[in-house]
């Protein structure tokens, strides 16, 4: 092989290995980061996974369910896909869009009886609909 | 009467810009470089002359429909209301769908008319290839205004009130985002024509890249300035601190964005080396195809909801065939005359153009990564998959490998030379320029108490390439004037070029961002917590004590005022701060306006959560604070590459010679 081809040779195989890891860490960081949504009913037919990683919770929040607590931050209400209700736990301050009979999505884990969200989630969009909801 | 006229107009400039492609596209068939076309180039330009009035007038007419609150229009009755401060009025010209597609269209044929205005040393044939084309797409979403999104359509009974501009929108920053960011995503059409006119006529040469080079740069400019704004009305208007979150509206400014940066540098090795130049053409292909996927994305609704998208599809399915028609037949374009284009000249791993090409491999990574993470949900989505979403940590976690590299390579840039650069050549400035990073990092890391990796790589590599930029520049002007005796130092700055110059604000404005980013997200506090008045809460160096809320009527919100004050160090009084809650009186809805005070380091950020009473905690409040040091840097930075991408335009090299052709 002549000096200028095995130069070029040599180039390929670099672009190619360096192509490939990055290609490789683009999928397993993406892997992990995907955040899957679920419905309340899902959420009590036991479909959501256990462990660490937490998931999102998208429905209704139900009329007159949110509570306030004295003193706290923290917020109590209802989440519905029309279907089933899921109660939520919230200790934060809420996003100007969350309002009792609008749509809502929720960061957070479910414990066996309550979702405990770490996160309730701010939308660009008055109009969003989580899903589930919007049949 | 005013609307009809507007919409005439309208239907009137699609039927001419369609004449004015056509004409273009048939006249120069077979004639290059050919005398007639001089005549022909005049009519072209005084066809989209008309175009752009008639679309002006539209626009002026719509303009004028919201301020006189003419609610017999649909779009003003549902994006106005009588109760809206005048400002805001004239400003939901473009909060509404249709409006913002047509101030798309205007910048449009603005752009149009500026290349039609402009002198260039192209030949006529070029020039009329560029304007017919130009004018093709704009046919395209003029028939999308007329059929699909008509901002004039008639509504009957004409209602007493308009519903109302969405609070969120009423904001400094969202009535100047939209006109810059379009002004970005339709610059790049101009490129995109150029492209297409170079592809049409089989001869790529290095005028072709020299001519695209201002429009891409203004292009870039103002998508710069357009993404930044965004995200500083995200910072202040959404309540959440955030300025980045890599939501799919985001992401869709960014992926042109990325491409144009890509488009930019490789450019500049088409025109000095006359290398790359079919990838050159492919990204400015590109470039363009993303501004429009962006415009879809953002505009059919489909992000919002897939669902909803598909139950009213008429909009997503015109702006979508329109998508694939512009990008399909240019692709196709490509495939069948790339070949004719030829490759240009050779040059070492050393040399600069492979530096720029590393920019273009950077930038590429990235936008698949960006790509990958926006479009991936909603291709399940609509496949019938599970509904999923791709988290920040994701985009973080590729963002910084790939930035943080092209950062370090933007310190050797200046330093390079065409072709092949001796190593030596990089070595002495860039261990100088490294050696003062590192410094500045151990004593900001000692005036700091903390550290963090993120931090510290990116705080070495943006003083490092600011460093070594800056040492480039001084060399550079001092030996600018080194032959001739006496000269002052503001000759010898001019001495060089403002394409220099504009290359180094911009580069210096990426390390501004960067320490501003890396800071933030190193250093930033964020607390919740509820306070009664007279209670204090520490947030950074800072005591935020709250004094109470007070209620005020305004135009149309009524909002909860609360009051606080701003110490530091001994307690004397630094600032008050005065967050709101507010209740807009046409739609009901909340809004959190966010107090800030900036200064030059790092700014305090109260927002107003609601009221927690209870017998014995009267008057408590719970309130989100945030400490964001340096968190200016970051539209510094911004600022600084957009100015940068500016003054690149009025370099004497793009001012045509006497024998240019005139339009």
């Amino acid at each position: 092989m002549s000096n200028a081809r095995a130069h070029r040779a040599a180039w390929l195989a670099a672009i190619v290995v360096v192509a490939l890891g990055f290609g490789i860490a683009l999928v397993k960081v993406f892997n992990e980061n995907l955040v899957f949504f679920y419905t309340p009913t899902q959420i009590l037919g036991g479909e959501v996974p256990t462990g660490e990683k937490t998931y999102r919770l998208g429905g209704m929040v139900e009329v007159g369910s949110v509570q306030r607590e004295a003193d706290s931050l923290k917020v109590r209400f209802v989440v519905s896909d029309l279907n089933n209700k899921v109660p939520v736990e919230f200790n934060g301050i809420v996003p100007d869009l969350f309002k009792e009979g609008t749509g809502v999505v929720a960061d957070g884990q479910w414990d066996g009886t309550t979702f405990k969200a770490s996160e309730v989630l701010a939308k660009h969009d008055e109009d969003y609909m989580p899903p589930g909801v919007q049949e | 009467m005013i609307a009809l006229i507007s919409q005439f107009s309208l239907a009137l400039a699609t039927v001419l810009a369609l004449f004015g492609a056509v004409a273009g596209f048939a006249a120069v068939r077979g004639v290059y470089n050919h005398n007639p076309a001089v005549p022909l180039l005049k009519s072209i330009q005084r066809n989209v002359l008309l175009v752009s009035g008639l679309v002006s007038t539209a626009f002026v007419g719509l303009v004028y429909s919201f301020a006189i609150s003419d609610f017999s229009v649909r779009n003003v009755a549902e994006n106005s209301n009588l109760a809206l401060p005048v400002f805001y009025k004239v400003a939901a010209s473009w909060g509404s769908h249709e409006g913002s597609f047509l101030l798309w269209v205007l910048m449009f044929a603005g752009w149009t008319q500026a290349v039609a205005w402009a002198k260039f040393e192209v030949s006529a044939c070029f020039k009329v290839r560029v304007l017919a084309t130009l004018q093709l797409v704009l046919v395209g979403f003029l028939l999308y205004l007329l059929i699909a999104s008509n901002p004039f359509e008639y509504l009957y009974p004409t209602p007493v009130d308009g519903r109302d501009l969405n609070p969120l929108l009423q904001d400094i920053g969202m009535i100047i985002h939209p006109p810059l960011l379009y002004m970005g995503y339709v610059g790049f059409a101009v490129t995109f024509a150029f492209a297409v006119a170079g592809l049409l006529e089989g001869r790529f040469d290095m005028t072709w890249a020299r001519w695209s080079r201002p429009w891409t740069n203004v292009a870039w400019a103002f998508l710069t300035m357009g993404i930044a704004l965004g995200s500083w009305w995200a910072y202040r208007e959404l309540g959440w601190g955030g300025w980045w979150f890599w939501d799919p509206v985001e992401n869709a400014s960014l992926m042109p964005w990325l491409a144009g940066t890509a488009l930019i540098h490789s450019l500049a090795v088409s025109e000095k080396r006359g290398a790359l130049r079919s990838w050159t053409l492919l990204l400015a292909l590109t470039t363009f195809a993303l501004s429009l996927l962006g415009t879809f994305l953002v505009r059919s609704g489909v992000l919002t909801s897939v669902h909803a998208f598909a139950t009213d599809p008429e909009r997503g399915v015109f702006i979508l065939a329109l998508l694939f028609l512009v990008v399909g037949s240019s692709y196709i374009l490509y495939a069948l005359k790339t070949g004719e284009v030829g490759q240009g000249g050779n040059f070492k791993a050393t040399g600069r153009e492979s530096l720029l090409l590393s920019n273009n491999v950077l930038m590429s990574a990235a936008l698949v990564a960006v790509m990958l993470g926006t479009l991936y949900p909603l291709v399940v989505e609509v496949i019938g998959g599970r509904k999923m979403s791709v988290g920040q940590p994701y985009f973080e976690a590729m963002f910084a490998p790939i930035l943080l590299p092209a950062v370090l390579l933007m310190a050797l840039g200046p330093d390079s030379r065409w072709r092949e650069t001796r190593l030596a050549q990089y070595i002495k400035p860039g261990a100088v320029a490294f050696a003062v990073a590192v410094l500045v990092l151990l004593g900001a890391a000692l005036f700091n108490g903390y550290f963090s990796l993120l931090w510290a790589v990116g705080v070495v590599c943006a003083v490092f390439m600011a460093v070594a930029t800056l040492a480039h520049a001084a060399v550079a002007t001092r030996k600018a004037g080194a032959n001739i005796p006496e000269s002052g130092l503001l000759y010898r700055i001019r001495r060089l070029s403002l394409s220099y110059w504009g290359m180094v604000l911009a580069h210096l404005g990426v390390a501004v961002f960067v320490v501003g980013v890396s800071w933030v997200k190193t250093f930033e506090t964020e607390t919740d917590s509820v306070l009664k008045p007279g209670e204090t809460s520490e947030i950074g160096p800072w005591r935020v004590t709250f004094i109470g809320v007070d209620s005020v009527q305004r135009q149309n919100h009524v909002a909860a005022l609360g009051v606080f004050e701003l110490t530091r160090g001994d307690g004397t009084l630094i600032h008050l701060l005065e967050p709101e809650k507010r209740r807009y009186q046409s739609s009901e809805q909340i809004m959190t306006e966010a107090a800030i005070h900036s200064d030059w380091f790092s700014d305090v950020y109260i927002g107003l959560g609601d009221a927690v009473q209870s017998s014995e905690n009267a008057g408590a409040w719970g309130v989100r604070l945030y400490y964001k040091p340096l968190i200016n840097l970051i539209w510094w930075g911004c600022a600084l590459m957009a100015l940068g991408g500016l003054l690149t335009v009025f370099d004497r090299r793009y001012r045509p010679r006497k024998n240019a052709v005139a339009s």
